[in-house]
């Protein structure tokens, strides 16, 4: 699953999703009826929207592969918020089923593929946003063991990780104050370790810090953890 | 498009204020981190036991409550209950008349913020003071607490300097320890003259009817020892089953709340003075106090009532670091307010039904809680509960969802509307009647628009590779 962000914005990123796992001698298959996981209507409160929009997807995505998505928040969304939103639902069986079968990228890689390593080089130094969706999956240790394996990465920690970028889908334009007010606290923490790029698993976080960044005249080079994987390959 | 409150709310805060909020609570998180991971193996082991004990005790209050009443009895005190917060206040002050008591100091709790108990002895011809320092400096400013442990977080201490001076508590000066001594030695004199103490209670042992009160200023321990009747008011949500459960809570509690092993002081009352003990109240009353708990514990978002108000939500809260408590119009501000306050309103649920919008969704709260209550969760459903409901506030802002699901579940129209999507790259963002499209682009950039790009890749790809890419093996 690309998510609905990739495709409307961030082709290179599903491109590299792709190439990721075709490294890893994956077959990977697009079903071309996909759109979105349906979690902007769930955080909206719009739920019947939300339940429409995900019986969509696992209808699309029925069957017994896995199906790999580049962000924690879309997988958080299939992994729990849709079965919130099903609770008592007929076919709430299936949303389970997709849940099972539904990855992050990193924690398949890793956790599922039992792959820790990655070949090739970039010789960058990066500071690694830990998306709030991830917290308490193994995702952001799984990035973060990718990342950490390739020559010539610098990881350059930064104070506050803990603290939510401020994205927060559709709360991004319904609280735009606080929202850019967060931002801009996590933006400041960031800069102040001077990495060569914001590296997360999450285009959404870094679609608003790099907003952010740049609008304000200061701005941040930011990649999915899936391109600078991509990337490290092409280069010895 | 109306706007949402708490966010009008906080582009008006003062930004000194914003800084000190964050400073304090930042301060205290980090500290509370360090703390709960140093001294114990698996802190988060802790936090999900606790939470599996208060989960316990709140699914099965009906058994526990009796149970507790009756030790207490057994322990001297009088109980009493109240379904609503006045008759909870008609309960103190009965217990006040009936002593002829016209004077009652206070102990911190948020019970008696939620009803409304200063105010009404007030009305009713009763002294009532706050004994709690910042509790006291919220009442001589006529102000509200903006969190539930530190309840003058929002206030500078040049502030509270110089309302000291406008009480004749003395010429200004700023000096913390110099407020401090200036509030002691005006309360030292209220507690002898008070007929009654008020206190809350952190936990009530249901095992042994033991009430354990936490301070850090010794305040309760000031209010029941020179009066001769302790009143304890209590919500019905505070009981824990043994006696030994308070090691695990306790140390929970004064880790998550303000970053320390044990609080300074913490009091296990059993009942009234004994005839063997020289002092201590003659009378105890316990007051439970429902007032909208039970219709929690009745709905899908009864997992709230496992708080034990340590206030470590609000802390690591992004929301409430940028808005402030008073942004959230409620006694219980911050994460667990935004659940607990649309709940504890019943009938009034619509003029807070913007509370549980009040939030990334970002998870820090549920991982710094010390009972592992699910807040995300919670605030979706009441999310949820606000648009089937129709309340204006649940919607504000909000960017509509009903024709967004209509094309993600259509792959033909999504597909036309990838195509589409390219005139944001054409037309200035300002004259795209898109509301959400102008929220994000007033702080923003937007990236260029790549709408099907991704799948025109692919086909290509298709038809170089074929076979691959067609089918799942």
């Amino acid at each position: 699953m690309i998510t609905c962000l990739c495709d409307a914005f961030f082709d290179d990123l599903a491109r590299a999703t792709v190439e990721v796992l075709e490294h890893l001698g994956c077959t990977v298959s697009f079903p071309a009826g996909q759109a979105c996981c349906g979690q902007p209507a769930l955080n909206s409160g719009d739920w019947a929207a939300c339940r429409r929009v995900v019986r969509h997807t696992a209808g699309v995505f029925s069957g017994e592969a896995p199906v790999i998505v580049p962000s924690a928040s879309c997988v958080a969304m299939l992994r729990h918020g849709a079965g919130l939103a099903f609770e008592g639902e007929p076919d709430r069986p299936q949303v389970e089923q997709l849940a099972l079968r539904t990855w992050e990228l990193a924690d398949f890689i890793v956790n599922g593929l039992g792959v820790r390593t990655w070949p090739g080089r970039c010789d960058a130094t990066i500071a690694f946003h830990r998306s709030c969706h991830s917290r308490g999956t193994a995702s952001g240790e799984a990035a973060l063991a990718l990342l950490g394996s390739i020559a010539g990465i610098q990881l350059r920690p930064f104070g506050e990780a803990e603290q939510c970028c401020g994205f927060g889908g559709t709360f991004a334009v319904s609280f735009p104050h606080i929202s850019a007010g967060m931002g801009r606290l996590k933006l400041g923490q960031i800069q102040a370790v001077q990495p060569d790029m914001l590296v997360s698993g999450d285009m959404s976080c870094l679609m608003h810090m790099g907003g952010l960044a740049e609008r304000a005249g200061r701005p941040v080079k930011t990649r999915h953890f899936a391109q600078v994987l991509r990337d490290a390959l092409h280069q010895t | 498009m109306a706007l949402q409150p708490i966010d009008q709310f906080a582009a008006r805060l003062p930004a000194a204020q914003r800084e000190s909020v964050r400073q304090a609570t930042k301060g205290t998180h980090e500290k509370r981190t360090q703390l709960l991971l140093d001294r114990f193996a698996d802190g988060d082991g802790l936090r999900r036991l606790a939470g599996q004990i208060k989960q316990h005790v709140i699914e099965n209050l009906d058994t526990y409550l009796p149970q507790v009443e009756a030790r207490l009895q057994a322990n001297g005190a009088r109980v009493h209950w109240a379904a609503t917060g006045e008759e909870a206040c008609a309960a103190v002050l009965g217990i006040l008349k009936a002593r002829g008591a016209t004077k009652l100091v206070k102990a911190k709790t948020m019970v008696s913020e939620e009803i409304g108990l200063a105010d009404y002895l007030e009305r009713h011809g009763i002294e009532s003071l706050e004994t709690d320092l910042g509790e006291f400096i919220v009442q001589i400013d006529h102000d509200h607490p903006s969190h539930i442990v530190r309840p003058i977080i929002h206030k500078t201490r040049g502030e509270i300097a110089r309302s000291f001076e406008r009480e004749g508590l003395g010429a200004y000066d700023d000096d913390p320890q110099v407020i401090t001594q200036r509030a002691r030695r005006y309360l030292r004199k209220k507690y002898l003259e008070a007929g009654a103490g008020l206190t809350g209670a952190n936990f009530v042992s249901i095992e042994s009817g033991r009430l354990v009160v936490v301070t850090n200023e010794g305040n309760s321990r000031f209010c029941l020892a020179a009066s001769k009747c302790h009143i304890a008011l209590v919500g019905i949500e505070k009981l824990v089953p043994r006696d030994c459960d308070l090691a695990l809570f306790l140390s929970l509690l004064a880790r998550s709340a303000t970053a320390q092993p044990l609080t300074v002081y913490t009091e296990f009352i059993a009942g009234p003075k004994s005839p063997a003990q020289p002092d201590g109240p003659e009378e105890m009353h316990v007051v439970f106090l429902d007032n909208g708990r039970t219709e929690v514990l009745a709905s899908e978002c009864r997992d709230i009532l496992r708080c034990i108000r340590c206030g470590a939500c609000l802390n690591v809260c992004p929301v409430y670091r940028q808005a402030g408590g008073h942004a959230y119009r409620s006694v219980y501000p911050g994460p667990v307010g935004a659940v607990l306050s649309p709940m504890l309103a019943g009938g009034r649920f619509p003029e807070f039904a913007d509370l549980p919008k009040a939030s990334s969704l970002c998870g820090a709260c549920q991982e710094v809680c010390p009972v592992d209550i699910p807040i995300p969760d919670l605030l979706l459903r009441l999310r949820d509960r606000g648009k089937r409901e129709g309340a204006a506030l649940a919607s504000a802002g909000t960017p509509p969802m009903g024709a967004w699901a209509l094309l993600a579940s259509r792959p033909a129209l999504w597909r036309a509307a990838l195509a589409a999507g390219k005139l944001i790259d054409h037309v200035p963002t300002r004259l795209l009647p898109v509301p959400a499209l102008q929220a994000w682009s007033a702080e923003r950039t937007l990236p260029a628009w790549r709408g099907g790009t991704f799948r025109a890749w692919w086909r290509r790809r298709g038809r170089r590779r074929p076979g691959n890419g067609a089918q799942v093996p």
